[in-house]
C-alpha cells in the first residue's frame, strides 16, 4: 500500500506531466534539438512556445494537429536534430488507397513497451515465455514492438503474415468470402505455430482474430488454454465490455489472463485499469503520462474536458523527444474517468468509434 | 423499464452491452433490449444439433397443432415479454411507435401472422407437394405411388436476419420450426417485438424454449451479427437493399430477399377497359402504406397509361400523413433520419428525365416530403412514364410509388425485369403462355388479383422445403433388375 493519498499522487502527477511538457517544448522548439517541421510551424504560430507553453494546461493555444501532415514526404523533416543519426523506423498507419500517414521512430516504440511490461503481471506472462503476436504485419508499429516487448521479456516473438490493406479493399468490394478466407488463412498459421512445440505462453491479438483462434481451437477439440497461452493482451474498440466478459467466460476460461489496451502509432499504449469483478467488465484506459495524455473533450469545443461520467471525443497529445502531437482528435469517443492510486491522472472508458465517423469507417478482419 | 434479453437456446443471457428502442415521434424509450455479440452468436451455433434434436422428439403434425395453439397466443394473450408483459394492444402500439407503420397495419401484419401460425398444416402440405411428415422427420421414406424419397435437411438450425420495417415478413421463417430445426433471430433494431412474442407464444404453446436463439442488436452491430449469423448458420435468409442481394447471389446457404419490383400488368385485350382495374390497382400500391415488396411499383400498359396515371393521383395523390392511432391513417414514417428526404432526392431527379412526369403533384396540397421533427413522410407518388427503358420505369420505393409505364405487350416480358409478383390481367391465351414462360416473374398471377392478396399454400421466393432439404436418393434395398 502506498503511504501517500489519491490526491497527493495526482498532485505529483500533475506537476510531473507539467514539467515534462516544459522539457519537450524545449527540445522540439529549439534551433539545436528540433525538427523542422515544428521549428517552421512556431514560426506561423502567433505565440512563442518557448516563453508561453510553461504547462500541460498551455498546449491548448496550439492548434489542433491535423495527422494528413503526416502523409507523404520527405520523412526528414519529423527527425528531432538532437536525435540526427540514429537508426529509424517509418511505421505506417492507413494506406488501403492512397498515400498513408507515416511517423519516424526510433526507439519510442521500445521504450513504450518496455513501460507496459512492467504492468503485466509475471504470473501470466512469464518472463522467457515466448510470444505469438496475432495481428498485423508490414510497415506497422505493432509487430515491432510487439516483438520488442517479448525480447525484452526474454522470449521470442512469433508472428504471422496479415495484410489489413487487402482485407479492407475485400470487404470494401464485398467480398466477405474471400475476406473470410484470408482470416481463416492467418489463423492456420497462428494453430501452426501453438502445435510446434515452441513453448508460446504469451499473445497479443486483436479481439477479432483472437475469437477466430479460440473458435478453432475449440473446433479442433482444444481450447486457448490447452494451447499454453496463460496470458493475453488485445486493443481495439472491439475490446468492448460485453467482448470482455464474453472472452472471460466462454472463449478462455478462468486461468488465462487478457488485459485490454487502447493505442495507436501516434500515442503509444495505453493500460487498461486492473480486472476488478467490482467494474462488471467496465473497461478504462490510462494513458502512458506523462509521455502521452488522453483526454475526453465536449464534441463542440475540443480545448474543454468534460466532467467524470460524461461523454466527450478522444483527444491525444504526445510528448516524447521523437514526436511532440499538442492535440490530435482521436476518432473515438468514451467517457471520462476518476484517477486511480495506479494511474493518478485522467482516464477514458467506454472507448468506441466516434459517433459522427461512423458510416466511413470500415472495420477490417483485425 | 422493459428489459428485454438475449436469447441462447433458450436460456435468457443479460448482456453488458444494451440499446435503447425509443417512439419515434416522442423519443420516449419503450424497452431496453440486451445485445448480442457476434462470439456468442458462433459459440451458440456449435450447438445447433441439439436444437433440432429436441424438436424430433415431437411429430411435425404435433409442431404444427402446437403451432396453431401458439398463433392463437401470439394474437389474442397477454404473454411474457423480457421482465414484463405484453398484450396485443400494447403489441401493435410499441410497434407502431418503432417501426413508424400506423396501429391498424400493425394488428393487419398481426392477423396475417397469426393466420399462418395456425394454418400451419395446410401450408406445410402445399410447400412439401402432399410429403408425408414422416419422411422429412426420417430423411427417407415410401410414398403411396410405392416410390422411394428421401430428403435431408440441409441445416440443424436456419437463421433470419430480419428488417425492422416489414412486420409482415415474419410469416416467412414460421415453417422452420414445425420442420424440426433450430431458429435462429436476429430481429431488427426497432421491431424486436414480433419475434420475441412469437417465440413467447411458441412456448407456451408447448414448444421447447431451447430450439430458439434471439440475437438482438442496434443498427451499429447489424453487420457484426447479421454476418455472424450468416456465417454459423447452414442456411440462412438475409433481407436488404439491392446491395445485398447482389452481395448474396449464387450463395447457395444464403437466400437474399430484397425489393420485389412486383408490377400489374395490362394485357392488350384488357386495356382499353382498364377503369374497371381502377381498384385492384391503387390498392395493389397504397396498402400497408407500399411497404412490401408485395407492394405494387408499377404498372405496365401498351396505351391509356397518362390517363391511368391520372386516375391513380386523382385517388392517391390527396392522402396525407395522420396520427399513427388513426384508423384511417394509410402512411407509414420513415423513422431512420434521411431516409425519406434522399428518395425524394432520387424521385425528384428521375422526373427530370423527359419521359417521366409526375401524374400525383397536381393533386396534393404541399410537398411529396414531409418532414417532421422526428420522423418524416413522404406521401403518395405516382409517375407516367412514356419510355419503359427510363430508369424510373422500373424502381421501387418504401412508400406509396408507382410507374406506369407505357410499353407494347411485346417488349413488356423483356422490359420489365426482376418481378416477385406479377399480377398480369389478360385473357390472351398467347401472352398468358409467354407470362408462364417468363422466369423473370417469380409469383405469378394471372386474373384479377391484387399484388398483396397472396395465397399462403403457394411458396414464395422460392419454395423454403426446397432451401431446406435437398432431395437425393437413398436406397434400402437393390433395386428391380433391369
Amino acid at each position: 500500500m502506498s503511504d501517500q493519498s489519491l490526491d497527493q499522487k495526482i498532485s505529483q502527477a500533475k506537476e510531473a506531466l507539467d514539467q515534462h511538457v516544459r522539457d519537450m517544448v524545449k527540445w522540439h522548439f529549439s534551433p539545436e534539438t528540433g525538427c523542422d517541421f515544428w521549428l517552421d510551424k512556431a514560426k506561423t504560430l502567433d505565440f512563442n512556445p518557448l516563453e508561453d507553453v510553461t504547462c500541460f494546461a498551455d498546449c491548448k493555444k496550439f492548434p489542433l494537429f491535423e495527422d494528413e501532415e503526416f502523409r507523404g514526404g520527405p520523412l526528414d523533416k519529423w527527425i528531432p536534430k538532437g536525435l540526427a543519426g540514429k537508426p529509424t523506423y517509418v511505421f505506417e498507419t492507413g494506406g488501403t488507397t492512397g498515400i498513408p500517414k507515416s511517423r519516424v521512430v526510433i526507439e519510442d516504440h521500445w521504450i513504450d513497451y518496455e513501460n507496459f511490461s512492467d504492468t503485466l503481471p509475471d504470473e501470466h506472462f512469464p518472463k522467457g515465455a515466448n510470444w505469438l503476436m496475432l495481428g498485423p504485419s508490414g510497415p506497422r508499429r505493432l509487430r515491432l514492438a510487439v516483438e520488442h516487448l517479448a525480447q525484452h521479456r526474454g522470449g521470442i516473438c512469433f508472428c504471422v503474415d496479415l495484410d489489413p490493406r487487402w482485407v479492407v479493399k475485400l470487404l470494401k468490394k464485398g467480398k466477405t468470402d474471400e475476406a473470410k478466407a484470408y482470416a481463416e488463412h492467418v489463423i492456420d498459421q497462428a494453430v501452426t505455430i501453438l502445435k510446434a512445440n515452441h513453448n508460446v505462453q504469451c499473445m497479443f491479438a486483436t479481439p477479432k482474430l483472437l475469437e477466430a483462434l479460440a473458435m478453432k481451437l475449440i473446433d479442433d477439440g482444444s481450447s486457448i488454454e490447452e494451447a499454453g497461452i496463460t496470458g493475453i493482451f488485445a486493443g481495439g474498440t472491439e475490446f468492448t465490455p460485453q467482448w470482455y466478459r464474453f472472452c472471460k467466460e466462454e472463449l478462455l476460461g478462468e486461468d488465462v489472463y487478457i488485459t485490454p489496451t487502447y493505442g495507436n502509432t501516434l500515442m503509444g499504449l495505453a493500460c487498461g485499469k486492473p480486472f476488478d469483478p467490482a467494474d462488471n467488465y467496465k473497461i478504462t484506459y490510462f494513458a502512458p503520462e506523462p509521455r502521452a495524455v488522453i483526454e475526453v473533450v465536449n464534441f463542440d469545443n475540443y480545448n474543454e474536458v468534460v466532467e467524470v461520467g460524461e461523454t466527450g471525443r478522444v483527444k491525444l497529445y504526445t510528448f516524447t523527444k521523437e514526436l511532440f502531437i499538442p492535440g490530435f482528435m482521436e476518432r473515438d469517443e468514451g467517457e471520462r474517468e476518476e484517477a486511480i492510486d495506479v494511474y493518478p491522472w485522467r482516464g477514458i472508458s467506454g472507448t468506441r468509434p466516434f459517433h459522427e465517423l461512423l458510416t466511413t469507417t470500415t472495420v477490417g478482419v483485425y | 423499464m422493459l428489459e428485454i434479453p438475449v436469447v441462447r437456446w433458450g436460456k435468457e443471457y443479460e448482456s453488458m452491452s444494451k440499446m435503447d428502442v425509443v417512439h419515434f415521434e416522442t423519443g420516449k424509450t419503450l424497452a431496453r433490449v440486451h445485445e448480442a455479440n457476434a462470439g456468442l452468436i458462433k459459440m451458440d451455433m456449435k450447438k445447433a444439433k441439439k436444437a433440432r434434436e429436441i424438436l424430433r422428439q415431437f411429430s411435425i403434425q404435433e409442431l404444427v397443432d402446437k403451432c396453431a395453439v401458439a398463433g392463437e397466443l401470439y394474437e389474442n394473450a397477454t404473454l411474457p415479454l423480457g421482465n414484463g408483459e405484453q398484450d396485443p394492444g400494447s403489441f401493435c402500439n410499441m410497434q407502431s411507435a418503432t417501426t413508424g407503420l400506423p396501429e391498424h397495419m400493425c394488428r393487419f401484419n398481426m392477423t396475417k401472422n397469426a393466420f399462418v401460425m395456425k394454418n400451419m398444416g395446410e401450408i406445410l402440405n402445399a410447400l412439401t407437394r402432399g410429403l408425408p411428415y414422416d419422411i422429412l422427420t426420417n430423411g427417407y421414406g415410401m410414398e403411396d405411388r410405392g416410390v422411394m424419397v428421401s430428403y435431408q435437411a440441409n441445416c440443424d438450425a436456419a437463421g433470419w436476419v430480419l428488417p425492422s420495417n416489414s412486420p409482415g415478413v415474419h410469416t416467412l421463417w414460421l415453417p422452420v420450426i414445425p420442420l424440426q430445426m433450430g431458429l435462429v433471430l436476429k430481429p431488427g433494431p426497432a421491431e424486436p417485438w414480433t419475434p420475441y412474442r412469437m417465440y413467447e407464444a411458441f412456448a407456451q404453446a408447448g414448444i421447447p424454449r431451447e430450439a430458439f436463439c434471439l440475437y438482438p442488436g442496434g443498427a451499429d452491430k447489424g453487420a457484426e451479427l447479421g454476418g455472424a449469423v450468416l456465417e454459423s448458420c447452414e442456411r440462412s435468409v438475409i433481407f436488404g437493399g439491392l446491395a445485398t442481394i447482389e452481395r448474396y447471389h449464387g450463395n447457395p446457404k444464403i437466400s437474399a430477399h430484397g425489393p420485389g419490383f412486383s408490377k400489374i400488368i395490362l394485357g392488350d385485350d384488357v386495356v382499353d377497359d382498364w377503369e374497371k382495374y381502377l381498384d385492384i390497382m391503387v390498392d395493389s400500391v397504397y396498402v400497408n402504406s407500399g411497404r412490401s415488396c408485395i407492394s405494387c411499383s408499377g404498372i405496365w400498359a401498351s396505351r391509356h397509361t397518362a390517363e391511368i396515371a391520372d386516375a391513380m393521383a386523382q385517388r392517391l395523390g390527396p392522402i396525407a400523413p395522420l396520427p399513427m392511432n388513426d384508423p384511417n391513417s394509410g402512411l407509414a414514417a420513415f423513422t431512420m433520419p434521411g431516409a425519406a428526404k434522399a428518395m425524394n432526392g432520387q424521385i425528384d431527379d428521375g422526373c427530370k428525365s423527359g419521359a417521366v412526369t409526375e401524374a400525383t403533384s397536381k393533386y396534393r396540397d404541399g410537398d411529396r416530403l414531409v418532414e417532421n421533427e422526428r420522423c418524416d413522410f413522404l406521401r403518395p407518388t405516382v409517375l407516367h412514364v412514356s419510355d419503359a427503358d427510363d430508369p424510373m420505369a422500373n424502381t421501387e420505393f418504401m412508400f406509396p410509388f408507382c410507374s406506369v409505364v407505357e410499353c407494347p405487350q411485346d417488349k413488356m416480358i423483356s422490359k420489365i425485369g426482376y418481378t416477385l409478383v406479377g399480377s398480369c390481367i389478360t385473357e390472351d391465351e398467347t401472352f398468358s403462355r409467354q407470362l408462364l414462360d417468363a422466369t423473370n416473374i417469380d409469383r405469378l398471377n394471372i386474373g384479377e388479383v391484387k399484388t398483396l392478396q397472396l395465397n399462403w399454400l403457394q411458396p414464395h421466393e422460392g419454395n423454403i422445403i426446397d432451401f431446406l432439404f435437398r432431395a437425393r436418393a437413398f436406397q434400402n434395398s437393390p433395386p428391380p433388375p433391369h
